[in-house]
């Protein structure tokens, strides 16, 4: 009787949540219409970011979706993630630019057919920025991925200190221009339907650019989902909770690894075309070791694993990285009179967030339900540090009996 | 011949992947004697630079190699504690004790020591609370969990340096001589790179004494072997732990005080200097101090090497030699140069 009732309820929860999402999604496909009236609303008015930042936002909290695979759901800890924003970009920079002027190549691009550089389609760009940037995620996983945890953590680092380093230095690689130095790789093609209806010779052009966003996270959200309720989502999870006992139980822990990596990855280096494309350039200047963090702080600010807070949390962080520090540091000095501008202290600002989440709320703002189960049951295999506190763990197990 | 023996046999065991790391080394010794023959007076030169600012590193890293023996932790805010640190040391020197060019020696060893005074317990108690508020409470929590609070605490130790400096490099007058010491045919030694390893070689010494020798020592090392057993034997783990920070903090005051006499230093020279300084230590052997001072001297001298001589990278590429140096530790040898192989396989 009592399972069926929970069964419901589950269900129940389930459907209200999925007539939530299709109640946000439709609000977000008719933003653009309505921002401008938004924009007008008195009090609220001045925090409604224009469409330009939510593409922004909506490109950032697609790559927080991607490291929400390895760090949520198979507990790696990546902080190198910018290397494959960077691999993305410059794929796009590399197929989509007047870069390589050496040769003439169009494949449906968005510019005339005399040209010089390749230019494919931006979307056949999309495509081919992800499964490079999943080389890239295997080929730096394969070496690093055996190791432990704090370990892989800063290897991440050091290749995500490498690959920018790479890209700005790489203007002569045996006296080839790759990535064109610090300059940076612009313009780069917008996407296109066929040479007649190129995005950006649009007069709505920043609205095109928003409902593809929408559709590149939706189609995020969607296979995170279904790769989160997958076999290999279930392997992941295993081994986040307890590596040993998922080997024990025949998980392969490297190839599973590999895939968590090479999968966050694919969607970094999609959304990080996608950026190039919309600001029409690859610049190193853009891929430094604090937009790592900043994605790792919008996944643990939205809850590791929990599809829904990764996105909130994404959506909250980069709107205030936008736009919001700004307005509220400019509220301040207007209303309040105060001379502080929050911007230049974004990054501490994020390292507040993360420190109060990790210490007060670690499941996040919408925690993914096996998460929270684990924590308000107690993990049972803690490292034992000091008598007290054990004594207070023996305690809190008594579900058990 | 029976040690040759039994090398062979060693060799004939280890896997593939040692082959080629020892391959890779063999290579790069042999480079560096060829450079050593070409110029000797340049390559030595080169090499006092390297030492000097490994000698730098490796006091931050010992700091790392301290934590992580005994917490398992990557302490990512150790470096902006660090930065930290020696930005308030160029505040003493220059407003509180006003050293300059002109001071006589005298003066300036007391104006060191006295900011050595100052920082040192400042920056233990400081490191130590950071310790007590954001990672004591997670001791309990899965593995990953401490590792992002200390990033977070990273990013908020830098805004406090950048809140209180700004983005401006702060620097001290060369009160230091910059004149040669010691003069060998055409090697010399800086005043100021002896005065690097005046004040370091003190530090190390007494901090082996105090990790071999005393009581306290005594229990870091138990702690850090077995954290149950020692608490079962009646070690304050707690304790334990704040004295590690401790430690930790007044050699971060340290080196912050002694990258001054070198370099400039900002808000985030830390973050930079601290990922080098774990590299150092990773390569030494994490968790095993006299590998952090040896691996530290190493990757300074590969950094100098880099800089100096003919025919490398070059210096835009330091930092991903430094990483690669990382990597590649991690991938032949995670267990660092002289460190011991763990079951968990490092």
């Amino acid at each position: 009787m009592s399972e069926a009732v929970t069964e419901f309820t589950r269900r129940a929860r389930t459907e209200k949540g999925w007539w939530v999402a299709a109640a946000l999604v439709g609000i977000g496909v008719i933003y653009p219409l309505i921002v401008e009236s938004l924009q007008e609303v008195p009090l609220i008015g001045d925090f409604m970011p224009g469409i330009g930042s939510v593409v922004v936002m909506l490109i950032f909290t697609m790559m927080a979706l991607g490291l929400n695979v390895v760090v949520g759901y198979a507990g790696l800890l990546d902080l190198g993630y910018v290397a494959f924003y960077a691999a993305g970009a410059y794929v796009a920079g590399w197929f989509a630019s007047l870069h390589f002027d050496q040769v003439t190549f169009h494949l449906s691009g968005a510019v005339s057919g005399d040209l010089p550089g390749i230019h494919l389609s931006m979307w056949l760009v999309l495509v081919l920025a992800g499964v490079f940037t999943t080389i890239v995620g295997i080929v730096i996983g394969l070496p690093t991925l055996r190791l432990r945890g704090d370990y892989l953590a800063i290897v991440t680092l050091g290749f995500g200190e490498i690959v920018p380093q790479f890209v700005r230095n790489a203007d002569s690689v045996a006296g080839f221009n790759l990535t064109n130095g610090t300059f940076g790789i612009t313009p780069i093609d917008s996407p296109s339907f066929g040479a007649g209806f190129v995005f950006r010779e649009q007069s709505n052009k920043d609205d095109l650019f928003y409902w593809t966003a929408i559709g590149l996270v939706l189609f995020t959200v969607f296979c995170c989902i279904r790769l989160r309720d997958s076999r290999l989502g279930r392997a992941w999870i295993a081994i986040r909770e307890d590596e040993t006992a998922a080997a024990a139980m025949g998980v392969p822990l490297m190839r599973t690894k590999t895939w968590a990596y090479a999968i966050g990855a694919f969607f970094g280096g999609v959304a990080g075309a996608y950026f190039a494309s919309y600001r029409s350039g690859a610049f190193p200047a853009d891929f430094f070791f604090q937009f790592s963090v900043f994605l790792l702080c919008m996944v643990i600010l939205g809850g590791l694993g929990s599809i829904w807070g990764v996105l909130a949390g994404g959506l909250i962080l980069s709107y205030l990285d936008r736009e919001g520090l700004a307005t509220i540091g400019a509220k301040l000095q207007q209303d309040a009179g105060l001379d502080f501008d929050p911007t230049k202290y974004q990054f501490g600002i994020y390292g507040l967030i993360i420190v109060a989440m990790m210490l007060l709320r670690p499941q996040g703002l919408i925690p993914e339900r096996r998460h929270k189960i684990e924590l308000e049951e107690g993990v049972h295999d803690t490292p034992f540090y000091d008598v007290q506190t054990e004594a207070a763990m023996t305690d809190r197990n008594r579900s058990d009996d | 011949m029976a040690t040759a023996t039994a090398a062979l046999q060693r060799v004939r065991t280890s896997s593939l992947i040692d082959l080629i790391g020892l391959a890779l080394l063999a290579l790069l010794i042999v480079w560096l004697l060829f450079k050593f023959f070409e110029d000797p007076t340049r390559f030595i030169n080169i090499s006092i630079i390297g030492l000097t600012n490994g000698a730098i590193y490796g006091l931050v890293a010992l700091g790392y190699t301290l934590v992580y023996g005994i917490l398992q932790l990557i302490n990512f805010a150790h470096g902006d504690v660090f930065a930290l640190s020696g930005l308030i040391a160029s505040t003493l020197i220059i407003s509180v004790f006003g050293l300059d060019t002109e001071t006589g020696v005298f003066l300036v060893i007391v104006g060191l020591l006295g900011t050595l005074a100052v920082t040192m317990p400042a920056f233990a108690l400081f490191n130590a609370s950071i310790e007590r508020i954001a990672y004591k409470p997670l001791r309990n929590a899965p593995r990953l969990a401490p590792l992002i609070t200390a990033v977070g605490v990273s990013f908020i130790v830098q805004n406090i340096s950048l809140a209180l400096y700004g983005v401006d490099f702060e620097s001290v007058p060369n009160f230091i001589p910059r004149t040669d010491a010691i003069r060998i045919g055409d090697i010399a030694i800086q005043w100021d790179n002896i005065a690097v390893f005046l004040i370091v070689i003190p530090v190390l010494v007494t901090l082996t004494w105090f990790v071999r020798s005393t009581r306290q020592g005594k229990a870091m090392r138990a702690v850090a072997q077995d954290t149950e057993a020692s608490a079962m034997m009646g070690i304050n783990v707690n304790r334990t732990i704040s004295v590690t920070f401790f430690l930790a903090g007044s050699l971060a005051a340290v080196a912050g005080l002694v990258y001054l006499l070198q370099f400039n230093i900002r808000y985030d020279t830390g973050f930079q200097l601290g990922l080098i300084a774990f590299t150092a230590a990773v390569l030494g052997g994490i968790g095993n101090l006299s590998g952090a001072v040896l691996g530290a001297l190493m990757i300074g001298l590969v950094e100098a090497y880099n800089e100096g001589l003919d025919g490398t990278a070059g210096g835009d590429w330091t930092r991903s030699l430094v990483f690669g140096i990382l990597i590649a530790t991690l991938v032949f040898r995670p267990q660092g140069i002289l460190g011991e192989r763990t079951p968990e396989g490092a």
